[in-house]
């Protein structure tokens, strides 16, 4: 795989088609995982506990059996028993126990929301009613909301099998210790000059994607299922679905629908083994939704964290050593990201001496799921607002003294080998050249602030293939559900190689039957690893095209070669070939020709994103205003532009609601209180300015066009650039996510009494 | 629970169907009339992906009941288009790149619509506040934006044209 | 949601019979924006839903100088940020009716609707409050006014018995030199429920109050009528030491609790902030008249 440069003369590559799914989108015709419906078919809807934390005595269905067009109720007994072990599910390792407790309570619910039975009947509405009529005896146990109650010693124990290496056998709700070191740490502080230590809390966030989750479940007589849902992952779907019902993965075909957005949180499953359950208990299709309620308090969040960062650095500006203790809520099963969000932590930055220690830590809350470079932005609003402190003492500029310490091409990772070429330096450059780091920020109670931001990005499995069809158009079917325009990404890449126009390539997101196992679709891989089987696809499809013109010309394949979108015979003046004139001799010389390939893609390339954000402050009710945002993030090669700027923009959107009125508020109880968009807060319109896009291209050397994956790593600074613009507005450093105005009040306010004090004391 | 029989002019064409009472307005549109366009995503008035035009105003239609579209004239995102013929909103959110994942688009193309409808010349905080009550987590608004004052100006125009001619 | 019965009547009499047929399980249904949520959610277990939309007086908005404003219960708030006069003589009340939420809820919620749901919160409730605005209630034993200060009981609920139904909003024409304002803290910019919800009017007498009145929303059990910063404020100059003087006494009737949306201590700060905001706001207008 070669190398490419970031110019190169691409046709396709870098302009701006309309999407092949444009149409369908825009009118309404797109169907997406609600809008399926089928003869015969059934509603579900599933009972959820209403405690956070508590045995289950007894289940009772009668009555609500009873109830007319309730034709089936399952409940966790309906499950084959599971194993309490790692295996490995596709791609995944999971717990197969955890998976299944996950899906139906066994006999213990782990926090509010948690599913304990799911209802088949004709109408949603008598699904819902029977609901009602099902009778569960509960224990009501104490509930542990936080990390702080879960590791404090007497605590209750969630998981009875729990264990981690360090306590040995003993009972406990800390499931992971992670640990990363390099050199000296105590030695590190000793040459610097500043020492800055801080805590910081940031609480559970969720995705937030307008669709929720749904499955339309059948399960024919021959023990064959297929499941249509709304997924980013649709052979996940069908290895974790078979592993939770005791199936063989190969009997279970999933079809993946349109997709309202997923971030991360469409990468698991919940109501997909309920639907197929349902549907072999009654002979019918069943079709599951979720509700937005439901949606909150029982799918994946992600983790609330504490993190307790010190760092150091010369006067100069030089950083030499970090120490962190971070602890992230795992919700009710192991599986916080607090592993990845330790290896993003100081990514950024060369760091001779550090300790990160990483805790996984269980709490009667929902199952955490991935939510765009997950761990990351908790990791990142401590580590960043540190720096901004550390900058601000040493007198440098935020921009100048990152730029100072970033890591680049040859330095060394956190974990694992050396960077290859990244982009870092240059997003730092981007932001600090833009027209918004330019111009200058006036007036009261306002704030600049700048953050940068790390994610690994992905690699693993996909696979495409490339059809040349008789009028020489050309089909590329891939695995990869669409959640950001990713198709048009593959279309484009198909016809720069075959030299076709975009609009006569045809792009397919294809069921598990239909194309070779492909992971999910996230990790920022999509246009990395799917484009790369994709490319790799059409070049197959290219070599084929050159044996048959060879054939047809009676020539020697090395004789031919395709360059223009033509086929050309080296040497003596035969007139070229296009496609187009090739395709009807493909029945005389061999047959059809489809490209395919399948890789396990390496070479991935890092992502790095620098944020700006100009804030204003109330200062009497500590209201935020963003007022200007730019992002600049190295895309590697950009395949089309508009969906890269899409996916900077949403991923700031996202960080912008999780640094300002995103939070989940559960009482004393563990109830979750704001299971809604009226009191879960994410951005509206009114409350963003346009976002300035930088879009740097640092090829991607493991890649053939330089792709490196752009998905994610935009929503990780921009909760800390934010409160480095809010220091600079009013002076105070938050330690707290969100910064709602009641906090950032209650901050000002003991600010303004503190240096009132000191004031008067000089 | 006896269903109630209802007539309503749904993207110009007059329609008949049955509903209980219990069904909202967006309920019958998906679950009775087959029009999937419009979307579910909160059943609380606080996305707008539900958003229809009744007798010229944009409402939330998972808080309207199907036995309220009795005698009214609905529109939804499936008759934007005339015989085919993408609307100028809707080209100009394909140009700009204005949807991802495409859920909240046919909302906002209505909420676009009603707006545009009213205010032919709007300025970036007026589409802003006319788009608050529809929520988009994938592109950060400011595509959205782009395309409905891109159309606003387009349609403007077009009308200086025909008014011309 | 549970099976419901919907009748839509033409005429008040009719729809005062449909309720007191029922007593409490019918309800008045108007733009459904807090009504079929808090049926889906169980909140409420109304089986049947009385549309008043079809009744002609309750649909009906009219402004007399003299006798002042006749809201209908039905007139979707819409209507009142669209209308001229309202706009001019009660540019408050609009204002709060153009923050209830998204155009799509002000194209069906009404004032009406926004007072009877009974919420403490509710945005409309203290710029009427301000305005000294009467409730006409019509029921099987004859009409009543309320004044709205009185009408919330308890969250949730109202003074309405069983079979009656708010009508329409009685508000007095405005006297000269006076006008309102209505500010509410939200942590976005739109669609949050009020934290605070302040609505003040005022009359001026050259540059000295002659006369205030201010609602408060979110900062007790019920919407308020605050009136000891009111009648301190009377003879006097709205300058910073009167304006801080009215916000400090706000807070002290304040009896807010601490929620998802706010703590006591940020209501009471707040509540102080808005007061001032909203008396300065409505003084300005009221100079302008």
């Amino acid at each position: 795989m070669a190398a490419s440069t970031t110019t190169g003369n691409f046709k396709v590559i870098g302009t701006r088609p309309i999407r092949h799914d444009g149409v369908d989108k825009v009118t309404g015709r797109a169907k997406y995982g609600a809008d399926y419906t089928f003869p015969g078919m059934l509603h579900g809807k599933v009972l959820r506990s209403p405690h956070a934390h508590a045995n289950i005595k007894s289940i009772n269905i009668d009555k609500a059996l009873k109830l007319p067009g309730v034709k089936a109720i399952v409940t966790g007994k309906d499950l084959p028993k599971a194993e309490n072990k790692l295996e490995q599910a596709g791609e995944m390792t999971i717990n197969p126990m955890y998976l299944s407790m996950n899906i139906l309570a066994h006999d213990k619910v782990l926090y509010d929301g948690h599913a304990i039975a799911a209802v088949a009947a004709t109408s949603p509405h008598i699904a819902e009613e029977a609901l009602r009529l099902i009778e569960v005896e509960y224990e009501v146990l104490h509930p542990v909301m936080t990390v702080d109650v879960a590791t404090k010693p007497g605590a209750p124990i969630l998981l009875k099998d729990l264990r981690n290496k360090e306590e040995g056998d003993k009972e406990t709700n800390v499931a992971q210790h992670y640990q990363f070191k390099r050199g000296d740490v105590a030695a590190g502080f000793k040459a610097a000059d500043y020492v800055i230590e801080r805590e910081f809390n940031t609480a559970m966030v969720h995705q937030g994607y307008i669709e929720p989750h749904n499955a339309v479940g059948i399960y024919n007589s021959d023990g064959q299922a297929t499941i249509y849902c709304s997924t980013q992952g649709a052979f996940d779907v069908r290895s974790l679905s078979a592993q939770v019902l005791g199936m063989p993965v190969g009997h279970i075909k999933v079809v993946p629908a349109e997709i309202g957005g997923g971030f991360g949180g469409k990468t698991t499953i919940y109501l997909e083994p309920l639907s197929v359950l349902l549907s072999k208990k009654t002979g019918a299709p069943v079709k599951l939704v979720m509700s937005r309620s439901e949606v909150l308090r029982a799918s994946g969040p992600t983790s609330g964290s504490k993190i307790k960062v010190k760092m150091g650095a010369t006067k100069d500006g030089r950083l030499v050593a970090a120490e962190i203790w971070m602890a992230y809520e795992a919700g009710a099963f192991p599986g916080s990201p607090v592993g990845a969000g330790a290896m993003c932590i100081i990514a950024p930055y060369t760091i001779e001496h550090f300790q990160i220690d990483a805790y996984d830590v269980v709490v009667n809350r929902p199952k955490t799921a991935a939510y765009r470079a997950p761990g990351a932005t908790n990791a990142a609003f401590a580590s960043e607002t540190i720096i901004d402190e550390l900058a601000e003492k040493c007198g440098i500029d935020p921009i100048d003294f990152r730029l100072m310490n970033a890591v680049k091409e040859g330095d060394a990772q956190v974990v694992g080998p050396p960077f290859k070429r990244i982009g870092l330096i240059q997003t730092l450059e981007g932001v600090k050249n833009s027209p918004h780091y330019k111009s200058k920020l006036t007036g009261k109670f306002r704030g600049r602030g700048v953050a940068s931001g790390f994610w690994f990005n992905a690699g693993m499995q996909s696979s495409a293939t490339v059809n040349i069809h008789a009028d020489g158009t050309a089909s590329v079917v891939t695995g990869s559900p669409d959640i950001g325009g990713s198709r048009a990404s593959m279309a484009m890449i198909t016809a720069e190689v075959l030299g076709l126009d975009v609009t006569d390539v045809r792009p397919i997101t294809a069921d598990t039957d239909s194309i070779g196992h492909t992971d999910v679709t996230g990790g920022s891989r999509v246009t990395f690893a799917t484009g790369m089987a994709v490319y790799e696809a059409a070049k197959d499809a290219e070599r084929q095209l050159i044996e048959r013109a060879a054939k047809v010309w009676e020539k020697k394949p090395d004789e031919v070669e395709f360059r223009d979108g033509k086929l050309h015979a080296k040497g003596n003046g035969v007139p070229p070939m296009s496609i187009k004139q090739l395709a009807p001799r493909f029945p005389r010389t061999g047959g059809p020709i489809t490209g395919r390939a399948s890789v396990n893609a390496r070479g991935v390339g890092p992502g790095f994103a620098t944020t700006c954000v100009d804030v204003e402050v109330d200062p009497d009710t500590g209201k935020v205003q963003v007022l200007r945002c730019t992002i600049a993030q190295d895309a590697g090669k950009a395949i089309h532009p508009s969906y890269v700027e899409g996916q900077m923009q949403g991923g700031t959107a996202q960080g912008l609601g999780w640094a300002l009125n995103e939070e989940y508020f559960y009482d004393d109880k563990g109830t979750l209180r704001n299971s809604g968009f009226l009191d879960y807060r994410m951005p509206t319109c009114l409350d963003l300015p346009m976002i300035e896009t930088v879009v740097v291209e640092e090829a991607n050397p493991g890649h053939p066009l330089g792709v490196r994956g752009v998905g994610e790593v935009s929503i990780v600074p921009p909760p800390a650039a934010v409160a480095n613009a809010i220091f600079r507005a009013v002076g105070v450093r938050m330690t707290e996510t969100p910064m709602s105005p009641p906090k950032l009040l209650k901050a000002m306010l003991k600010h303004r009494s503190s240096t009132q004090h000191s004031a008067a004391a000089d | 629970m006896k269903k109630t029989l209802v007539e309503a002019t749904i993207n110009g064409e007059t329609v008949e169907f049955l509903c209980e009472p219990r069904q909202s307005l967006l309920e019958t549109l998906r679950d009775v009339l087959e029009l999937t366009g419009s979307k579910e995503g909160c059943l609380t008035g606080d996305c707008g992906a539900c958003t229809v035009i009744v007798d010229g105003r944009a409402v939330d239609s998972c808080l309207m009941l199907g036995v309220e579209a009795q005698g009214k004239t609905i529109s939804t995102v499936e008759g934007l288009a005339t015989q085919g013929v993408l609307s100028v909103l809707q080209n100009k959110f394909l140009e700009h790149a204005s949807l991802q994942c495409g859920i909240c688009t046919p909302g906002f193309l209505i909420s676009a619509k009603s707006l545009l409808d009213r205010n032919p010349k709007p300025t970036e905080p007026e589409v802003r506040y006319a788009l608050a009550g529809n929520l988009c987590r994938c592109t950060g608004y400011d595509k959205i934006v782009k395309a409905v004052l891109d159309a606003a100006a387009d349609i403007r125009g077009q009308d200086k044209s025909k008014s011309a001619a | 949601m549970h099976a419901i019965n919907y009748e839509a009547p033409s005429t008040i009499d009719q729809a005062v019979a449909i309720l007191k047929e029922h007593g409490e399980n019918a309800r008045p249904f108007c733009g459904g924006t807090d009504i079929i949520i808090q049926l889906r959610a169980g909140v409420r277990r109304t089986s049947h839903l009385v549309d008043i939309k079809k009744i002609k007086e309750l649909r009906t908005l009219s402004f007399d100088a003299k006798k002042g404003l006749r809201l209908g219960a039905a007139v979707p708030c819409i209507e009142i940020s669209e209308s001229d006069v309202m706009r001019k003589h009660y540019p408050g009340l609009t204002e709060a009716a153009h923050l209830i939420g998204s155009l799509q809820i002000q194209n069906r919620a009404s004032v009406g609707g926004n007072l009877c749901n009974g919420s403490p919160a509710a945005d409309t409730t203290p710029a009427l409050i301000a305005l000294g605005a009467r409730a006409r209630v019509v029921g099987p034993v004859g009409e009543r006014e309320v004044p709205v200060e009185s009408f919330v009981i308890s969250p949730g609920r109202t003074v309405l018995k069983p079979g009656e139904l708010l009508v329409e909003l009685l508000i007095p024409a405005p006297a000269p030199h006076s006008s309102d304002a209505y500010l509410r803290f939200i942590p976005r910019n739109e669609m949050d429920i009020a934290v605070v919800g302040v609505g003040a009017s005022v009359t001026l007498d050259g540059d000295k109050v002659k006369a205030a009145r201010i609602g408060l929303g979110a900062v007790a059990a019920t919407p308020l009528l605050e009136t000891k910063a009111a009648d301190v404020l009377i003879g006097k100059k709205l300058d910073d030491a009167n304006l801080e003087a009215a916000g400090r006494l706000v807070s002290e009737v304040c009896r807010p609790i601490d929620d998802m949306r706010g703590t006591i201590e940020f209501r009471l700060h707040i509540a102080a902030v808005l007061t001032r905001r909203a008396l300065t706001i409505a003084a300005e207008r009221a100079k302008k008249i």
